[in-house]
């Protein structure tokens, strides 16, 4: 019987051998692939053991980690809740972080390259150092500014973006997207409740995630005449020039009307007038008489067409991605100019959409003398003791327009406000220049509000340029209230009062 | 009983290894709490040394009652009872800071419930040292022992559920806070049974049999019994949901068998049954379901853990093996040493799962180490049972020592991946009153074997060692017992 009992013995080695061997396969082979594993709670756990970086804004902080006796470690809060949501974003237990929680992620979570000596510091001292900080050029008094006005706007519209940013340096001073969400029910350590909260706002028909000023184009109605205007004046005409106008105009299928019989119902009208009255035959014939390639040209050079803008850090060039403004083809299907779209096109309707950011770099490019600069919202980089790691060098993106014919626009513009559809947006103490546009969308539909603008300070400086826009705002003039909110937001951006 | 000069008892070996095994024991409890509070509590050695208190009781009662005993045996489930107990107790703390709690008590929680229940454990072994000074006895209650231990791996499958499932799994009699397993205990009996059984029959078994295939078949009438004990696994199989369990009784019987008769042709005869039986319970979970379905989602999950739809199935997903399979890849080669991993991450770490909890914490270096252990436990079972001079003691070792090993495949196998995962108890190391108490009366019955074995033969027959051999006493009842060279 010792024959079999050995045999059993060669047995139980070989299979200790398969355990032993396999051991070696879980433990020394897959090891770094099970220890990374998206399922393994420990990745989270570690993630959470350093205190993610602050992202502030004038001594605000916006972003913070607050220590916790849970298992992870830190807790993310916002503590204005929805105001700063489109621009912080989040970062959540277990799903994919947005925002400049996204674009910073290295920097917060003290992973950058930028930070290594404090990490090289911490293997020494055996303490955890936070992660790095983030200071956004938002000003907060703009921002609350804006949040407060747009959800308390007079006219009851429940959609919207307002974006804000100084014409000579593209520090973004305010971004406003309505309706907004609460980030701190998305990175709450309750995972269920997390994955139950993103469920419910993703489910929701007025989208609170998504980010109106950057991401969703509509079309612009009015505030497209300033890229006429600019087409024109390159192209041998000025202020004064008389330009043919109207009550009614008629181009192939197309018929094109004023918004009220007051406006420019003469036949002809100077260019100036034609802005601060926003007269849609005058600027329908005009775009027909320049030809769909300048007005396309146009607003090529402002930064339609533009699929690549990122806003967040101008070193790095992440950010948050803007979505591509259009001007359509207007064209027949043969390629020749289609002259019913063009007219319609030319006044900001048909297949024309653009984004709020647009908007506000378009204005801005007008107060900046033609310069157009890289929109950006990281001001700097600091270090968790402090220390300026970065500081945003403003760039200049593109000039779509010489000085001489933005002064001109710039002239034209404040004549709108001054005069004209944009009264509304007036502010004491600024010269405030923009332009209207009350955009019809779907039939049956109310029209969006549009405001575009920039204001002056007394010594002749651009202090601010604005985008407000209203969906679907209910009864005429949508874009009086839109005006009326850019007035207060540039007021709050160039350091007046706050209400 | 006396010792004869010149022949080594090696006691003070034993000793040696157990002082050694107590040390370890004590640097795994310490670093836990120098890794959980940054700094000792002070009765951190409290819990190794009351183990020290007790395995050196059982090491006095060796020494006196069986001094022959293979010196390897109880160090070695020491170190193996001494980690769980530390380990369990390291789970205690964690749940404790994670309850804002201060250090948990030692005779508290799952750690200090362990160390009781190994208090209770030995003093069964010792018990059985005392009272069965030659092992042969045992034979004469072999019946006993069988129909017994038949009726206590029944009786979870005969109740109701709300007292014998846990976890999806009828192996048990809850009585309020307390529930035992009583299989563990059926185990060492069905062992005692078939030893008995098959000393009894073995000449007819191996010598009346047909020549097909090359194979020599057993008569059909002397088949009965294997034939009826693999029905029976898999009947246990089917009603208490449990692959493991029957995969042992049935590896077991098989072994047994072919120790006895020597005809290899039995290992094929068994392996063939089992895995056919296995493949129609598969089948039978994929189109019947029923109670093979549990059976089945088990092979699923285990054919690939890591698909999404087997983690997140709503009954029996792959998440507690995932996990633990995590675990074990994040302790990678060296562990996160002890109290510094996160064994909590892993459903029932103190039971099935413990070795994934361990070898986040100690590497795949320490768990080489324990699974060595293991080994060793089981080649020295065997080996007392090639020394040992009767037939019965042989197959009783023989068959515990293969038990006990196989079992640890079992369930290290299951939750490495390498096989259908199983709930076995790790032998030793899982928390459990019925597991502990059933594998230290394993070992008391391979001490009194393996002291047998070392030893000078005693009463009636044996030979002296050096001297030349003389017949074998005969078993209680046995007629047809021969040894073969």
């Amino acid at each position: 019987m010792n024959a079999p009992l050995r045999k059993s013995g060669v047995v139980l080695f070989v299979l200790f051998g398969l355990i032993f061997a396999n051991l070696n396969w879980i433990q020394a082979y897959k090891a770094d692939e099970y220890r990374t594993h998206p399922w393994n709670g420990r990745v989270v756990v570690a993630e959470y053991e350093r205190a993610r970086g602050v992202i502030e804004a004038g001594g605000n902080p916006l972003a913070r980690s607050i220590e916790t006796d849970d298992t992870l470690k830190y807790l993310r809060v916002y503590p204005k809740k929805e105001i700063y949501a489109p621009v912080l974003g989040y970062k959540p237990v277990n799903l994919g972080a947005t925002g400049i929680e996204e674009t910073e992620n290295d920097f917060l979570s003290g992973e950058s390259d930028k930070l290594i000596a404090d990490r090289i510091s911490d293997m020494f001292t055996g303490e955890k150092t936070g992660g790095g900080n983030v200071l956004l050029s938002l000003n907060t008094k703009a921002q609350e500014v804006a949040w407060k006005q747009m959800v308390n706007n007079e006219r009851g519209a429940k959609k919207g973006a307002a974006i804000a940013l100084d014409p000579r340096t593209g520090a973004i001073q305010a971004l406003v997207s309505m309706p907004s969400y609460d980030p701190n029910q998305l990175v709450t350590h309750d995972k269920k409740a997390a994955a139950a909260a993103y469920k419910e706002l993703n489910a929701d028909k007025d989208q609170p995630m998504l980010n109106r000023a950057l991401s969703q184009t509509l079309p612009p109605g009015s505030t497209f005449k300033v890229v006429v205007s600019a087409a024109a004046l390159e192209n041998g005409y000025d202020v004064d020039t008389e330009i043919p106008a109207g009550s009614v105009y008629k181009e192939g299928g197309a018929t094109i009307r004023n918004a009220e019989d007051e406006v420019c119902p003469s036949g002809e009208v100077t260019l100036k007038e034609a802005l601060t009255e926003s007269c849609n035959t005058g600027y329908a014939k005009l775009g027909v008489k320049l030809g769909a390639d300048k007005v396309k040209e146009k607003a090529k050079a402002f930064g339609f067409e533009e699929s690549d803008l990122k806003i967040g850090n101008l070193q790095s060039k992440d950010g948050l991605p803007v979505a591509a403004s259009h001007t359509g083809d207007i064209a027949n299907p043969d390629g020749s100019t289609d002259k019913s779209a063009l007219a319609q096109s030319s006044i900001g309707q048909r297949d024309v959409r653009m984004t709020p950011m647009q908007g506000a770099l378009i204005a801005a490019s007008v107060a900046n003398g033609g310069d157009q600069m890289r929109p950006y919202l990281v001001q700097k980089l600091l270090s968790p003791d402090r220390r300026t790691i970065y500081t945003a060098s403003p760039q200049t993106k593109s000039s779509p327009i010489d000085s001489t014919v933005a002064g001109k626009l710039k002239e034209m513009m404040v004549s709108v406000v001054e005069n004209g559809t944009g009264k509304n947006a007036r502010v004491d103490g600024l010269t405030v220049g923009g332009k209207t546009g009350t955009a019809q969308n779907a039939e049956g539909a109310d029209p969006h509000g549009w405001f575009i603008g920039f204001a002056f300070n007394d010594k002749g400086e651009p202090v601010s340029a604005v985008c407000v826009m209203l969906e679907n705002v209910k009864g005429g003039h949508a874009s009086a209230e839109a005006a009326r909110i850019a007035g207060l937001i540039m007021k709050a951006a160039a350091g007046g009062g706050g209400n | 009983m006396s010792r004869i000069p010149g022949l080594k008892t090696r006691r003070n070996a034993e000793l040696g290894l157990l002082a050694f095994a107590m040390v370890l024991v004590a640097a795994f409890g310490a670093t836990v709490e120098a890794n959980k509070y940054d700094k000792l509590q002070p009765n951190f050695w409290v819990p190794a040394a009351l183990l020290s208190i007790l395995f050196l009781g059982l090491h006095l009662v060796v020494r006196y009652v069986a001094p022959y005993a293979d010196p390897v045996l109880l160090p070695m489930v020491a170190l193996i009872n001494g980690i769980g107990v530390a380990f369990l107790r390291r789970i205690d703390i964690a749940n404790a800071i994670n309850d804002k709690e201060g250090p948990p008590g030692i005779f508290s929680g799952i750690g200090g419930r362990q160390l009781a229940w190994t208090l209770i454990a030995l003093i069964l072994a010792a018990a059985l040292l005392l009272l069965i000074r030659d092992h042969r006895n045992v034979s004469k209650y072999a019946y006993t022992l069988g129909l017994t231990g038949i009726v206590l791996m029944m009786i979870p499958a005969v109740l109701p559920g709300s007292i014998s499932e846990v976890n999806g799994a009828k192996l048990w009699i809850k009585l309020g806070a307390f529930s035992i397993q009583p299989g563990e205990f059926a185990k060492l009996m069905l062992v005692t049974f078939f030893a008995y059984y098959l000393v009894r029959k073995r000449e007819v078994l191996s010598l009346a049999s047909k020549r097909f295939l090359g194979i020599d078949f057993p008569r059909g009438r002397d088949l009965g019994p294997v034939v009826t004990v693999w029905l029976f696994s898999l009947l246990v199989l089917v009603f208490e949901k449990d692959l493991g369990t029957a995969l042992l009784y049935f590896g077991l019987f098989v072994v047994t068998l072919y120790v006895a008769t020597e005809r290899s042709s039995w290992l094929i005869i068994g392996l063939l049954l089992f895995f056919g039986g296995v493949y129609i319970a598969y089948l039978l979970g994929a189109s019947v379901g029923g109670p093979f379905a549990n059976f089945y989602d088990r092979a699923e999950v285990w054919l690939d853990p890591f698909s999404q739809a087997n983690y997140e199935r709503v009954s029996g997903n792959s998440y507690q093996l995932v996990q633990g399979l995590l675990g074990l890849g994040t302790g990678g080669l060296f562990g996160t040493g002890p109290g510094a991993g996160s064994p909590l991450s892993v459903p029932e770490v103190q039971n099935d799962f413990i070795f994934a909890g361990l070898g986040e914490e100690i590497g795949l270096f320490g768990l080489s180490a324990l699974l060595v252990c293991y080994m060793l436990i089981a080649i020295r079972g065997l080996r007392a049972a090639i020394g040992v001079r009767d037939s019965f003691g042989k197959l009783v070792a023989g068959g515990l020592s293969f038990t006990l090993g196989l079992q640890v495949f079992v369930i290290l196998g299951g939750i490495t991946g390498l096989i259908p995962l199983t709930g076995q108890t790790t032998p030793f190391l899982s928390s459990g009153g019925s597991s502990l108490m059933a594998n230290w009366l394993l070992i008391a019955m391979l001490l009194r074997i393996s002291n047998a074995a070392r030893g000078p033969a005693t009463g009636g027959g044996g030979a002296a060692r050096p001297g030349p051999k003389k017949a074998p006493t005969q078993l209680h009842g046995a007629m047809t017992e021969v040894i073969k060279p």
